[in-house]
């Protein structure tokens, strides 16, 4: 029963990053997200110093505020301080996440703060803490959190894939017909740090990274269709999940570090299918440049 | 507070040698990254952090195999071979984050992320295969994570400390080949530099000052303390020989202070002290710094606002009088607003201002020119009229569209530019509407 829950929480984590990513890289926003990843650590420990339980709800609202605070910091270093923004990427992450492992490690001694965990998580414990009801077990905690994750991201983009399709790719002509770009980047920052905290407890960061990045870049090598690119981020997320699990199995080592490496493999299967389309697509135009020149 | 004391006495030779090798690591960092910073490459040193753990791990348990089978007897942890091992899987994230990038569609920050998050995940495999097997030393090596100098032995700081002084010397020696690549690799080109080559060795060297560098402050946040530095010190200069040494001098305090950290507390990690440090110097730059911190910034455009103000005004009031054919008369704000129309507390306020600076006079209510105040309104209507004319002229734009943007050049241009301006139209007396340009004596 524990394989089916870890890869039920690997695979909705995988479709909500996946989903999410798949506009960030479009957008030249990877490094953002990966940033963001870091820089909610100290919102998940102040939120956790407050509340004094590891209750997800304040959990998730103080991370996701920070996120959104990460995504301010960029652009206000970037505009106001003329910071480059690779440097002001850089310089917000690192020192947001400097903070939260000092406040973790000060606090320590009450708190029940894993450092590694929040790096590269315990989804192998994420079926032992269930959701209790009324009495009734309603399976694993983190299933519920991710999925409801989920389903915030799904109508997110239901509601708003034009918005979001829009100012991706044109956002000149998104401001001209009256669509806000600034709101829906920080909406979809907005989205970003709440998958990332939802998605933390149980993968932890890096993996949430590898995740947002990873299958939306192989299923942006194989398709020219955004709507593709969304499906097949998904289904090559879960792939990964899949692999990277009896791998892990296999292996006795971290089930989020397996996965990441599947999530590598992945992409290079897609790299290596890129390649020979464009292979074979460059040596079919000469030959019938050839076959012109007769 | 006792302990601070204690630990700048450097009574302890062990706190001597490791504030000594932490300043150097510090250093090395700082001056490589320099150049990572200037040629915009601020996230692959991010990058190349996160990749070094596989290597670092791999070296191990290589290592650690060898001397299971008795082949030698060096400690997988030597820093030697931890070293090798971090240079070799940073090397191909390096390259493979080109590669990704140049041989596809996908863009260089999504490949960053991409090597990044596989390569550190690999990493946290290896390294729980090797918590979960069984060597004998396999604790302390994941304080490679967070950063810990106090996990290291005096002689491994020396190591490190030497490593970045080899990499401050081998910069400095490069020093005008890498100053030309980073501000214009083309022209690098052209002089025949060995561009290619000169990337290759700077790669070299930010990996090892990024290896380096882990040791202070772990895998997450060695970007810090090769970027921050820089960052910071670049807002206090447009020199690079004075940025080098200002993110010099930064990086050996961001050393010093982890240290201290790691002498105050040894058993915490270090890495986010020096982090939180060097922030603070960055943050002191972007707000504080003379002429590029934001603070200056915003003086400076005050000023400018408040200039353009008191020139408007004075140019509205100067209009007044061309109308009435008498440039002293008083004039109510409403008449100036009437010509001019703008905020009445705006208004206000830059008449008194100006009457400060002796450019207009107060009569009861209303305000008249002085002599100085009329010169300067008479300056700004004549570089305005003249704009217009060399617009029209030289530009071929029609009459009325050469308004707006006289009225923004009307403030920058400098009396040089003025002579220049006049030679060229050949001392105009009319603007393209037919009014008279004021006279620069009249």
């Amino acid at each position: 029963m524990n394989d089916f829950w870890i890869i039920l929480i690997g695979v909705l984590v995988a479709a909500t990053c996946g989903l999410l990513g798949s506009y960030l890289i479009l957008r030249r926003m990877a490094m953002v997200g990966d940033a963001i990843a870091h820089a909610v650590l100290p919102g998940i420990v102040i939120a956790f110093m407050i509340s004094e339980s590891r209750d997800s709800i304040p959990m998730l609202l103080g991370a996701a505020a920070v996120g959104l605070l990460t995504t301010f910091l960029i652009e206000t270093l970037h505009r106001r301080g003329m910071l480059q923004i690779d440097a002001s990427i850089g310089l917000t992450y690192t020192s947001l996440f400097a903070l939260g492992v000092i406040l973790a490690s000060a606090f320590a001694g009450d708190v029940d703060l894993d450092l590694d965990c929040i790096l590269y998580g315990e989804i192998a414990l994420a079926p032992l803490y269930t959701l209790d009801i009324g009495g009734v077990d309603m399976g694993p905690r983190a299933v519920w959190i991710v999925g409801g994750a989920l389903i915030l991201v799904l109508s997110f983009i239901f509601l708003g894939y034009k918005e979001l399709y829009i100012t991706t790719f044109d956002p000149a002509y998104a401001a001209i017909i009256g669509v806000s770009v600034s709101l829906w980047h920080y909406l979809l920052m907005g989205a970003v740090s709440l998958t990332t905290v939802a998605a933390f407890e149980s993968v932890g960061a890096i993996l949430v990274v590898a995740f947002l990045i990873a299958p939306p870049a192989a299923a942006y090598l194989l398709t020219d269709n955004f709507k593709h690119m969304l499906l097949l981020t998904v289904l090559l997320g879960s792939l990964a999940v899949v692999g990277g699990y009896y791998l892990a199995a296999w292996l006795d080592a971290s089930i989020a570090g397996a996965m990441a490496l599947c999530m590598g493999l992945v992409f290079c299967a897609a790299f290596g299918l890129y390649r020979r389309r464009l292979h074979i697509a460059s040596k079919s135009l000469t030959d019938q440049q050839l076959a012109a020149r007769g | 507070m006792n302990s601070l004391i204690e630990f700048l006495t450097f009574d302890d030779p062990g706190v001597r040698a490791v504030s000594l090798g932490a300043m150097l690591l510090g250093i090395g960092a700082a001056v490589v990254g320099c150049f990572t910073f200037l040629r915009k490459r601020a996230l692959v040193g991010d990058a190349v952090a996160h990749a070094v753990l596989p290597g670092v791990c791999l070296a191990f348990i290589l290592v650690d195999f060898m001397g299971s089978l008795g082949w030698t007897d060096i400690s997988p942890k030597h820093p030697l071979a931890l070293i090798v091992g971090a240079f070799v899987s940073s090397w191909i994230s390096l390259r493979l984050i080109d590669y990704i990038s140049f041989k596809s569609r996908i863009k260089e920050d999504t490949a960053i992320g991409l090597v990044l998050s596989v390569f550190f995940g690999i990493g946290i495999l290896l390294l729980t295969l090797i918590q979960h097997g069984s060597s004998a030393e396999k604790a302390g090596l994941n304080s490679i994570l967070f950063g810990r100098i106090a996990a290291l032995t005096a002689g491994d700081v020396l190591l490190f400390g030497a490593v970045a002084t080899v990499l401050v010397f081998i910069t400095l020696m490069l020093y005008k080949e890498f100053q030309l690549m980073s501000f214009d690799e083309e022209f690098a080109a052209v002089t025949g530099l060995p561009v290619r080559r000169l990337e290759l060795t700077l790669t070299t060297l930010t990996v090892l000052a990024v290896i380096v560098a882990i040791q202070a402050v772990g895998v997450v946040m060695t970007a810090a303390i090769l970027i921050t530095p820089p960052a910071a010190a670049r807002y206090w200069t447009e020199r690079l020989p004075v940025m080098i040494l200002l993110a010099a001098l930064f990086g050996a305090l961001a050393g010093l202070t982890g240290a201290y950290a790691s002498f105050a507390a040894p058993r915490a990690p270090t890495g986010p002290w020096i982090v939180i440090v060097l922030t603070g110097f960055a943050i002191l730059s972007v707000l504080f710094a003379p002429r590029r911190g934001a603070l200056a910034r915003q003086l400076r455009q005050r000023r400018n606002a408040g200039r353009i103000r008191h020139e408007n005004i004075l140019k509205a009031l100067f209009h007044l009088g061309e109308q009435d054919d008498d440039f002293y008369a008083a004039r109510s704000s409403d008449d100036i607003l009437a010509r001019r129309p703008m905020d009445g507390t705006v208004l206000r306020r830059g008449l008194e201002q100006l009457r400060r600076h002796g450019y207009v006079r107060r009569e009861g209510a209303a305000w008249a020119l002085t002599a100085e105040g009329r010169m300067r309104g008479a300056r700004i209507t004549r570089l305005h009229r003249l704009w217009e004319v060399y617009l029209t002229q030289y530009v071929g734009i029609a009459p009325d569209h050469v308004h707006d943007d006289a009225e923004t050049i009307e403030h920058i241009l400098t009396p040089e530019l003025e002579h220049e301006l006049e030679a060229l139209l050949d001392h105009p007396q009319i603007d393209p509407h037919a009014r008279v340009i004021p006279q620069k004596h009249g």
